[in-house]
């Protein structure tokens, strides 16, 4: 997957450096972590009041921030899958002469990390994990399922220099849960949704049956029954390279993974099944400023129109 | 061997039926198999036959049944000899 051509990692060089000279993106000198300027927030915000939009104001919306309960975590089997992507937090909890020692670390010159301890918090891998287990916790579902709108910054260590591989980024959700037939009804409509509001911008795009990173020589039986089931689609578009367009929004069924982890039961007291929807918003903005240029004010009128009315 | 690979397959398939009623050709996923319990019985697999699934074997159709099974790990130890 790491094996790019020479040419398209250029491209990705040469995008990043155009984001950062026009001040879109603020280097961090740490690649993966950016921060973003007033224009590039306001695509965003723009953005996500379409998908609010489209949404017709039916989900509960829940803000959960980008820190999440690590037993939690460890109990979805994020690390069955996903152990390359993780990131936990640890803090300091020594006493005064183990301070002594990770301030001498720090002077020295030397790694200083090992004198943390891992807390209670992990960094939220996906907006949709932290959901599953508030649900569980309210008891039997009511008998029309769930319907959640989430928002949150999510963590995954996969440092780049490709702009659209974040390693801190957000993914706004629409979460179903309930019944099989609810869940992929519920995907079905966000596959036309999804590329409606994508329409609306002007973007160039693709669908795709995808699979999601799993870990190791087992990840590829598992994307391979992923794909086999067609779990996974993707909406792709060209940001640095047509040969590897990027995926910017993703429409899932979990079948009853999250249920079944979680016992979140269904009205009728059969395990619920799960599916999202999650658009990559850095993404979206990060195309819609390749496609239509690095300044709002010269972009498209319909897609000016669509996005600030 | 059919009998030692369902002794993997009862340790590592997570199978809400028992293996011991289960015919060579039966379906292991449908058995309810996960796709991350393969991934563990692929691992066990390795680890008890010393051998290792190249790519191209690494797909679900090749941990699917018991038949399917022990065609693999046959074709993967003759190979080694």
């Amino acid at each position: 997957m790491d094996a790019q051509p020479d040419a398209s990692k250029d491209a990705k060089a040469a995008y990043l450096d155009a984001l950062l000279g026009a001040g879109l993106l603020i280097d961090t000198g740490v690649p993966g972590v950016y921060g973003r300027s007033g224009m590039f927030e306001d695509v965003i915000t723009r953005f996500e009041a379409m998908v609010t939009a489209a949404g017709e104001g039916q989900a509960e919306v829940i803000r959960f921030p980008p820190g999440m309960n690590r037993a939690h975590f460890t109990r979805s089997g994020y690390m069955k899958s996903f152990p390359q992507l993780a990131g936990a937090v640890h803090s300091f909890c020594g006493d005064s002469h183990a301070h002594n020692d990770l301030l001498q670390a720090i002077e020295g010159g030397q790694d200083w990390t090992g004198g943390l301890t891992g807390t209670e918090v992990v960094l939220t891998p996906a907006t949709c994990y932290p959901l599953y287990p508030a649900v569980a916790a309210r008891g039997t579902l009511p008998a029309d399922g769930g319907l959640y709108d989430l928002q949150s910054y999510c963590f995954r260590h996969e440092p780049s220099n490709d702009p659209a591989r974040m390693q801190l980024f957000r993914q706004r959700e629409y979460v179903r849960i309930g019944s099989p037939d609810q869940v992929l009804e519920f995907r079905q409509t966000w596959l036309q949704r999804g590329q409606q509001l994508i329409n609306r911008v002007a973007l160039p795009y693709q669908l795709e049956i995808a699979s999601d990173p799993f870990f190791g020589r087992g990840g590829k039986l598992m994307a391979m029954a992923q794909k086999e089931q067609q779990l996974k689609f993707e909406l792709l578009v060209p940001i640095t390279s047509l040969e590897q367009p990027t995926a910017c929004l993703s429409f899932n069924y979990h079948q009853d993974h999250f249920g079944q982890t979680w016992e979140i039961a269904t009205h009728d007291g059969e395990v619920a099944h799960t599916a999202c929807v999650g658009f990559g918003l850095e993404r979206i903005a990060l195309a819609l400023f390749k496609h239509h240029g690095l300044d709002v004010k010269t972009w498209p009128a319909s897609v000016r129109e669509a996005l600030w009315g | 061997m059919i009998e030692k690979l369902r002794a993997l397959v009862a340790d590592h398939g997570g199978l809400a039926v028992d293996v011991a009623t289960l015919t060579e050709d039966a379906d292991l996923y449908r058995a309810g198999m996960s796709s991350f319990a393969s991934v563990q019985l692929m691992l066990a697999l390795e680890e008890t036959f010393d051998i290792e699934f190249p790519e191209t074997m690494l797909s679900p159709r090749t941990f699917s049944s018991l038949g399917a099974i022990q065609s693999a790990v046959v074709q993967l130890t003759s190979a080694a000899a």
